[in-house]
Parts: structure tokens; C-alpha cells; sequence
């Protein structure tokens, strides 16, 4: 059998389709990591061991176990506890509290970059705390952050793809759905991979364009 | 006398716009002990980079023992290294190799020397920079001019015809400095080898070269004997260099 | 009948659905392990190859880790499975979730490597030229047994990746320890319990995986030299 472009070309509307739909779940997931990840820094970095120690535990689990099968808590368990979520909402839920546990290292590690001098220089100015974060530890952490939550949007993206296992219509379920009516696999996943290249590429590209930029509006090179 | 061993003919080399060496010529006889004196980015690591083959001019003739460096064959390239070897400033030990290993690797490996006769060899060196007791130390366990004594071994074990040296105390303590120019008048002393030296240590260069040569944008501006070119400088740069390394001690 | 059932049950599970997660096990076991050591291939092949002198060996390489660092491993385990048989190349379905797996991580994997080569100093390749080093022996005796010390931590990282990655076979009928997980939850209805067991079990491979990883790591500093300063 032989690549078919006409079959191809006529996948394509079905799988920006399905990318749509991907893109909608990183919109309202990446977000999520975002906030969800600031929320765990603190916990993390208390100096109560009885509450570091359980949310690092969670973190690492959470971290270290896989998406899918997180997904598929998600769906399975949560209407039995009464939560009844679309599996669009589901999907985009899960990613974002997976993610979030990257997010919330990301955060530490910029925070932990910043030298105590600095906190000291800032007592010794007599800057309040909130001035002390605003003015003095966001600005020198947010440089170092930037890079890999680019990195991490990107892999969140490339991991829309299992949201077809909880019966989300993205690009996969899209290319799936194509190749089962023309019995034309070939074409359609193709399409679907050359697709999240040319996105995943882009969205590098994106990434890099927003480093540079804050690098130059902040004067670090 | 015996004729030129290396020579250097119209060589250039720039950087981008920085004219790093400007149609230089210069050459110097076998066992001859040179010194390279200059300001700050005059050349003298390049001239000495492209010698060890780390480096190629854009245009000139380098040639070392009758075998001409860029273009070269594999087997000019092979000979040359063979014949040369060079210090850095930083040292440059393996960090993944205790002394004893930095010194005998190379020479078992390249020159094919068994190990017991490898050791052995080794012992010596680190008799002559003073480190025997240091054998099994790592490199990260050695104070700096501990490690630039190291060094010096693991060049001289490969039996060289020629020792670059780049200034090789610039990294060190006063102190730790006095160590290794030590070791390495000792070496001038009782080997054979041809020296090119880059130093800001006057005394030193006075006491073990024969010839310096004071490079100024990529030229030779003077050369002579020690005792002229350090207590007689012609050239007003000469002068004015000397003055500022002087005082800088 | 009951009764038989209660006299063979662990935990309120059958016996014969531990055997089918002892099964599954067994299968994410072998994914992981044969999935790190063909990725491991992969990464090292591809690492060294970005700083080969000929171009077009680097342009290979190069092209290899964008492609598989921008395409989703899920999506080239699909590829393997349901389109690569129609241009005539069946894969067994467990090579082909070895083969996407580590295709994936190898690409990572890739990266790691290349910097860690790029991150030792070039005053070291500049002293094995001085004592004539040859470039092989440069690499096999100057620069890679550094750079292994400082790729360690990065790898450990992409071995739980694998492992995490690994889970996405079941979604083709391979039958690793998700795919058998949902066979017992369909089974016994047991939905949270099943999920949670599932989690945990993956948590401790991954546990497990980190300290090996994390002894790796000390053995290889011992090995590299970068003895404690006492
Ligand atoms: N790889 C390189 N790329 C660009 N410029 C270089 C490079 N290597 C050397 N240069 C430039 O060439 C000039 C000469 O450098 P070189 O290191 O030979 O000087 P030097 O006489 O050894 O100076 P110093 O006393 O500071 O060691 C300097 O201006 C330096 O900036
Ligand atoms: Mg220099």
C-alpha cells in the first residue's frame, strides 16, 4: 500500500478538528499547572516538617506515576464521589494537576536560585516582604523559570494525545476515527504526527520568542 | 650552529576584524630557550596554540623540524604532535585520573610504553616537581601549583623535543608561582628540550632564556638577549611594558 | 462457589487477578528495562553523533531529536502499530512499544548527552591533544567518563519518563500492568481501589528505579575521580 495524499489532504479538516480541541485542554490545563504549581512551592518550602514532608510525597507520586492511569482515576473515580465532569473537562483537569508537580520544582528551583544576599540586602533596606518578592526575588527568578515552562507547555501539549483514552475527541481520536472510516490508518496518523510536529515546533519557537523578550525588556542578557 | 628548527614565515591570523598576528616571521634553533613577552591579546597563546596544532593561521608558513604545519598530512600532523607539548595556565589535569595516571596514560597509550616502564618514568618526573608522596592523589585534592607541577610531568613524560609553556604561574599565588619556576629551571637545567616560554615573570625569563621577543599587535617589535631586552629596552612599548609588569609585583 | 472464591482471595481480590497483575508486572518490567537500554542506545548514538565532524552525521542527528522531542511517543506507537503494516512491516506489538518508547527518550536522552560533552571544558581537549591523544581516545578516556558523572541525574529523570511512558501500550493491547489493571477493575467493579493500587505500584517501581539510579550515580563519581576533599 502507498501513502495516499488524497487521503491524506481529506483527513486534515477532522484532525484541526481534534487539535482544537487539544489546544482548548492546554488552555484551561496550562493555566491550572501554573497556579497549582505556585500553590505547592510554599507548602514545600515550610519549615514545619509535618507539612513539607506529606506534600512532597504527593508531589514525587504524583510526578513519578503515569498520566494515563491518572486520567483514568480522574474519569472512572470521581463520578462515583459525585463529580460528574465532561471527559473534556476531566482531561484537561488532569493535565494540569500532573503538570503542576513539574511546575511547582520549576518554581522552587527559581526561587532557590536567588541568593541569600539578596534576601539579606532587602531586610537590610527594611523592604516589606511583599516589596521584597515584587521588587527583589520575581524579578531574578522569573528569567530562570521561563525556559523550562516553555518546555513544559510543549510537553503538556504532546501529551494531549492520551486524553483519547478517556473518549476526548482530539487529534488522535480524530486520526482513529478517520482511519476506521477509509480503513486507511497510514494516512491519518501520519497527518496526525507531521500535525504535533509542526504545533510542538511552533510552540518552541513561541517559547523562545517570549525568553528573549523578557530577557531584553529586563536588561539580562 | 645548527639551522632553524621551527620557523615561522609571513604567518597572520585575525579574528573577525582583530588582527591577532600581522605577516610575523621569526624562528628559532633546536635547544633554544625563547620567551614570549607582549601585553594582553599581543598573540602569544595563539603563536603557541598553532605550533601545538590547536590552532591554524589563515595564511603563512608554519614549519617544526622540517615538517610543515597547515596544510598538512595526517602523518606531519602525527610528527609534530610527537615532537611537542604544551602547559596551560589552568593546568588542564584529567580530573577523572589520579597523578600517577595522568602521567603514564599518554604515554602507554600514544607511545606505546609498557606500564612498569611507564611508572617508573613517572616516579622520576614526580621526583624532579617535587610530588612523590602525591602519586594516588586526584587532581581535585592538590593546591594549584601542585597541580601545574603535575603538569609539567605529564608534558615532560612524553619526552617532547619541544615544551610549550603558557604562562603557566599567571593562576597562582606568589608563592605557589616561586614553586613551579623552580621545577621548571630544573628542568631547563638537565633536559634537552626547546623552550617557548609566555611569561610575566622577568627574573625567571632572564635566568633560563636565551632570546625574547616582545610582541606588540601582532609583530615583533624587539628581540635580543635577556640582559638587553630587559634591562635595555630600544622600543618605547618595550619600556613602557616592562614598567607596568614591574610594578604590577 | 462462593466459598472456593473466599478461600482464593487476597486482599478482596482473587488469586487469579493477581496473577494477571503479577502478569502485567512482568510486562512493564521488561518495557522499562529493554526500553532503557534501546534508548539508551539511541541517546548515546545521537549524542555523540551532534559532535561528529562531518556534517551530515550531525544533520542526522540533529534531525532525530527535533522530530522525536516534538512528536507526542503515544502518537509514534499508533504509527508503529496501525500504519507502518500497511507499507508492509508488521511489528510485533511489544517491539513496536520498546521501539517507541525509546525512540522518544532516546531523543531526550540525546540532548543530555550532547550537553554534558559540550560542558567539559576545552581545556581539556586542548591537554589530550598536547599528550597526542588521538579524538577516540580523547573521548573514551578524557571526556565521556566526566561527562557520564554529570548526565547521571538528567537520565535518572528520563528512566521514570520511561517508565511512566511505558503505561501507553496498554492503550494497544499490550498487556502491561495498566492494561491488566483494567481488565481486574472491570472484573471486580473495585474502580478507586484498582486505580490507587495501580498508582502505588508504579510509585514503588519508580522508588526503586531512583535509588539504583541514584547508586549509579556515586559509583560513577568514584569511578570518575571526583573524590571528596577531605
Ligand atoms: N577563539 C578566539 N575567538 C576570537 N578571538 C580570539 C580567540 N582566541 C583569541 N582571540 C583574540 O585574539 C587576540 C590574541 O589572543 P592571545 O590569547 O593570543 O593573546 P595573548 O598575547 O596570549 O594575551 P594574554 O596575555 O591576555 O594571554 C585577543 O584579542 C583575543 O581576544
Ligand atoms: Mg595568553
Amino acid at each position: 500500500m502507498n501513502f495516499d495524499w488524497n487521503v491524506a489532504w481529506h483527513s486534515v479538516p477532522a484532525l484541526l478538528d481534534g487539535l482544537l480541541t487539544a489546544l482548548l485542554s492546554i488552555a484551561i490545563g496550562y493555566p491550572l499547572a501554573i497556579a497549582l504549581g505556585l500553590l505547592l512551592v510554599f507548602p514545600q518550602r515550610s519549615a514545619r516538617p509535618w507539612i513539607r514532608i506529606p506534600v512532597r510525597v504527593v508531589v514525587e507520586f504524583i510526578r513519578s506515576t503515569p498520566l494515563l492511569v491518572q486520567l483514568f482515576f480522574l474519569f472512572y473515580v470521581l463520578p462515583a464521589f459525585g463529580v460528574e465532569l465532561s471527559a473534556f473537562a476531566t482531561g484537561a483537569i488532569g493535565l494540569g494537576l500532573h503538570y503542576a508537580t513539574y511546575t511547582s520544582e520549576v518554581f522552587r528551583a527559581g526561587i532557590e536560585s536567588v541568593p541569600t544576599g539578596q534576601w539579606d540586602a532587602a531586610t537590610a533596606l527594611n523592604l516589606s516582604t511583599t516589596r521584597t518578592w515584587w521588587s527583589v526575588v520575581l524579578p531574578q527568578a522569573i528569567p530562570k523559570v521561563l525556559p523550562p515552562l516553555g518546555n513544559y507547555a510543549i510537553a503538556m501539549f504532546k501529551d494531549t494525545p492520551q486524553l483519547t483514552a478517556i473518549t476526548v475527541l482530539e487529534v488522535l481520536s480524530a486520526a482513529r476515527a478517520e482511519g476506521a472510516q477509509t480503513f486507511r490508518y497510514l494516512e491519518a496518523i501520519t497527518m496526525a504526527g507531521l500535525l504535533y510536529l509542526l504545533v510542538s515546533l511552533v510552540l518552541a519557537w513561541l517559547a523562545r520568542r517570549v525568553e528573549q523578550r523578557y530577557a531584553t525588556t529586563r536588561g539580562i542578557a | 650552529m645548527t639551522e632553524d628548527f621551527i620557523t615561522f614565515r609571513n604567518v597572520s591570523k585575525r579574528f573577525g576584524k582583530n588582527v591577532v598576528l600581522d605577516d610575523l616571521c621569526f624562528s628559532v634553533r633546536e635547544r633554544q630557550r625563547i620567551t614570549l613577552i607582549g601585553p594582553s591579546g599581543s598573540g602569544k597563546t595563539t603563536i603557541l596554540r598553532m605550533l601545538m596544532t590547536l590552532m591554524r593561521p589563515d595564511s603563512g608558513l608554519i614549519t617544526v623540524g622540517g615538517d610543515q604545519l597547515f596544510p598538512a598530512d595526517e602523518q606531519q600532523v602525527a610528527r609534530v604532535r610527537r615532537r611537542m607539548t604544551m602547559v596551560f595556565q589552568q593546568y588542564n589535569l584529567f580530573p577523572n585520573m589520579n597523578v600517577l595516571r595522568n602521567i603514564t596514560m599518554a604515554p602507554m597509550k600514544v607511545l606505546g610504553v609498557p606500564e612498569d616502564e611507564a611508572v617508573d618514568r613517572a616516579r622520576k618526573l614526580l621526583e624532579l616537581v617535587g610530588l612523590t608522596a602525591k602519586l594516588s592523589h586526584y587532581p581535585s585534592q592538590l593546591s594549584g601549583g601542585q597541580q601545574q607541577r603535575v603538569a609539567i610531568a605529564r608534558a615532560l613524560a612524553m619526552q617532547p623535543d619541544v615544551l610549550l609553556l603558557d604562562e603557566v604561574t599567571a593562576a597562582l599565588d606568589p608563592e605557589l608561582a616561586a614553586e613551579v619556576l623552580d621545577v621548571l629551571r630544573d628542568v631547563a637545567d638537565s633536559l634537552d628540550v626547546t623552550m617557548l616560554c609566555v611569561t610575566h615573570a622577568m627574573r625567571f625569563a632572564r635566568d633560563i632564556s636565551d632570546q625574547v621577543l616582545m610582541f606588540c599587535t601582532g609583530k615583533i617589535i624587539e628581540s635580543g638577549p635577556p640582559e638587553q631586552i630587559l634591562e635595555a629596552p630600544q622600543h618605547e612599548r618595550t619600556q613602557r611594558f616592562l614598567r607596568s609588569v614591574l610594578e604590577e609585583v | 462457589m462462593f466459598g472456593a472464591a473466599a478461600m482464593t482471595t487476597m486482599l478482596g481480590l482473587p488469586i487469579p487477578l493477581w496473577q494477571r497483575l503479577a502478569d502485567g508486572l512482568a510486562v512493564t518490567l521488561q518495557l522499562t528495562v529493554f526500553g532503557a537500554l534501546l534508548a539508551a542506545v539511541f541517546a548515546f548514538l545521537a549524542g555523540f553523533a551532534r559532535i561528529s565532524r562531518l556534517r551530515l552525521v550531525r544533520g542526522i542527528a540533529f534531525g532525530y531529536t527535533e522530530a522525536f522531542r516534538g512528536l507526542p511517543a503515544l502518537v509514534v506507537l499508533f504509527w508503529l502499530v496501525f500504519a507502518l503494516p500497511s507499507l508492509g512491516w508488521q511489528l510485533d506489538p511489544l517491539a513496536a512499544s520498546v521501539i517507541a518508547v525509546a525512540l522518544n527518550i532516546g531523543a531526550y536522552g540525546a540532548e543530555v548527552v550532547r550537553s554534558a560533552l559540550a560542558a567539559i571544558p576545552p581545556g581539556q581537549w586542548d591537554a589530550a591533544t598536547a599528550v597526542n591523544l588521538s579524538r577516540g581516545q580523547t573521548l573514551r578516556m578524557v571526556i565521556l567518563p566526566q561527562a557520564v558523572v554529570t548526565m547521571i541525574p538528567s537520565l535518572s529523570n528520563l528512566l521514570i519518563e520511561l517508565l511512566k511512558a511505558t503505561a501507553l501500550v496498554s492503550l494497544v493491547y499490550v498487556q502491561d500492568l495498566t492494561f491488566q489493571g483494567q481488565i481486574v477493575r472491570a472484573a471486580t467493579g473495585k474502580t478507586a481501589a484498582v486505580f490507587l493500587g495501580l498508582l502505588l505500584g508504579y510509585g514503588l517501581i519508580a522508588l526503586v528505579l531512583s535509588g539504583l539510579m541514584r547508586a549509579l550515580e556515586h559509583a560513577a563519581g568514584k569511578w570518575a575521580g571526583r573524590v571528596v576533599n577531605s
